[in-house]
């Protein structure tokens, strides 16, 4: 059946893409200084943690990436010119529209890009059943738990195949529970759909279990102090967090911050 | 456990027997202080005058609700397009708002006159009196509830490409619902109100002889009766109105808005 055919290219992994940032500046009309000369190299298909303290910009950077905001000065590249690359952002709040039900907000991307209606409702269902949410595909948002409506937000994000992920801390209102579940989900994903993912946040046991690299940057204006490829194998599972070289990595990582700090 | 549901007969019952004690109140002392009919008469000579002149209350209601119900309805539509207007520049808003308010302080008794002189007696102008009087509430809330889409919807919007026109009408508008909803109900008893200031002036003519009419009317006449049939006639009317906001409200938002759950 050659639409199936086509669904089913549609909903196949395209891979990651490079982003690269260029002495990025960036500054508030305050007079205060985001992002003071940046740069950053991601490979494509690479998980990369931000870490810092909060407000020292992380977000600032994300947005620059996603193309929501626009550097002073510098370049944030992302991708080959060739192509405009999909993107998908998971902010910290759901960000869920409580007048549509769960499956309209999740085709909601593809509804925007003209996607006509009975493809974005397959692929709409396809990403809800990738966070485990095809239940709740007619519930409206207030009747989702508070991880549930976060999975809806991933699932909005996953369903346009993204080739960069940008997350917000996406995770962190949420219970200790929930959070490791919805970490392990992102992962798995990750690992299936090979795109780059950028994860914004403060807590080190997050980064640490989730990332292939982590950039721990200073207080505001957003500088390096630390860029580690972590040493750990590339399957995690819940027993990685009580292992020996996990720690070691929390430590360098806590280490960094604290460095991040005093600068 | 489910929280006990008000019943619908606590809210139909309860205003029904209040509504009875106070015309039972107001019928005792009316008789035993032997009020003269013309101040103030019995709830039992209202009804009396009401039935009596059944013909000329029911006829002259129908010119009242038909130019309330054109007043509103104008004010619903174009107060709404002013506002999204208004709400799609910053400049806009800056150079009109102020002067919106002008509607809000002009004093309809004075401007009536004008509408005379433009419109003739009669219809048109009562309905533009119901209109400048009820469509400031439809501009400001409509523009309130614009101006005050979540910020990270409308970054989503941004980031997959969405157009003016589809932020205005997949996320622009449903956001402002409640807010219009609200500015709604304000305008539908101030309608009422404006056509019968409205009629007082300039609804001196064959075809719209509406309640305003008919209490100036009987006024004159000294049948303060009728004169209370007329003004609970006209309070009535801007009750259904209202109500008739209320169920469409209800209509709209009970699946997702707070303000309309668990009624």
């Amino acid at each position: 059946m050659p639409h199936r055919d086509k669904l089913s290219r549609k909903l196949a992994a395209k891979g990651g893409v490079r982003v690269l940032l260029r002495d990025v500046k960036r500054g508030f009309t305050t007079g205060v200084e985001a992002i003071a000369g940046l740069d950053l190299d991601v490979a494509a298909g690479s998980f990369v943690a931000l870490l810092g303290p909060s407000g020292c910009g992380k977000s600032t950077l994300l947005r620059l990436v996603a193309g929501l905001d626009q550097p002073d000065a510098g370049e944030v590249a992302v991708g080959d010119d060739h192509e405009r690359p999909s993107i998908a952002y998971v902010f910290q709040d759901p960000h869920l529209m409580p007048w549509r039900r769960t499956l309209d907000n999740v085709a909601l991307p593809l509804e925007l890009s003209g996607v006509p209606a009975g493809e974005r409702r397959e692929r709409a269902l396809v990403a809800l059943a990738q966070v485990d949410l095809a239940d709740a595909a007619e519930r409206y948002p207030r009747e989702l738990s508070g991880g549930m409506r976060m999975r809806a937000s991933l699932a909005r994000a996953l369903v346009v195949r993204p080739q960069l992920l940008l997350l917000d801390e996406p995770f962190a209102a949420l219970d200790e529970l929930t959070r490791h579940r919805l970490d392990d989900q992102l992962r798995a994903l990750w690992i299936e759909l090979g795109m780059t993912v950028l994860f914004v946040t403060h807590a080190i046991g997050e980064a640490a279990y989730l990332a292939q690299r982590a950039v721990v940057f200073t207080r505001r204006p957003a500088r390096v102090v630390a860029d580690r490829t972590l040493d750990l194998p590339r399957e995690r599972s819940f027993a990685l967090r009580a292992e020996p070289a996990f720690g070691h990595e929390e430590r360098l990582l806590y280490d960094a911050l604290v460095r991040g700090e005093a600068a | 456990m489910a929280r006990a549901r008000p019943s619908h007969l606590d809210t139909v019952v309860a205003p029904a027997l209040a509504l009875a004690a106070i015309l039972a109140v107001w019928e005792g002392l009316a008789r035993a202080l032997a009020v003269p009919a013309y101040l103030l008469p019995p709830p039992s000579a209202v009804f009396a005058a009401a039935a009596h002149d059944a013909g000329a209350l029911a006829s002259a209601a129908r010119m009242t609700g038909g130019a309330a119900l054109i007043g509103f309805a104008m004010s619903a539509v174009l107060g709404a397009l002013a506002a999204i207007a208004l709400a799609s520049s910053r400049l806009l808003e800056k150079a009109f708002y102020p002067y919106t308010i002008f509607l809000q302080t002009v004093p309809i008794v004075a401007v009536a006159p004008l509408l005379v002189l433009w419109f003739g007696p009669g219809l048109r102008a009562v309905a533009a009196s119901a209109f400048i009087v009820s469509v400031f509430p439809v501009i400001a809330s409509t523009l309130a509830g614009l101006r005050s889409v979540d910020p990270g919807l409308r970054d989503l919007f941004r980031l997959h490409g969405a157009g003016r026109f589809a932020t205005l009408i997949k996320l622009e508008i449903p956001s402002a619902i409640p807010s219009i909803v609200t500015g709604l109900r304000v305008a539908s008893g101030l309608a009422v109100i404006g056509t019968i200031v409205g009629e007082f002036v300039a609804g001196f003519s064959e075809d719209s002889a509406g309640l305003g009419i008919l209490v100036l009317s009987s006024y004159r006449q000294l049948r303060t009766d009728l004169l209370f049939a007329a003004v609970l006639t006209a309070a009535a009317l801007g009750f259904a109105l209202f109500g008739a906001v209320n169920l469409a409200s209800s209509r709209l938002l009970r699946k997702w808005h707070p303000s309309e759950l668990d009624r």
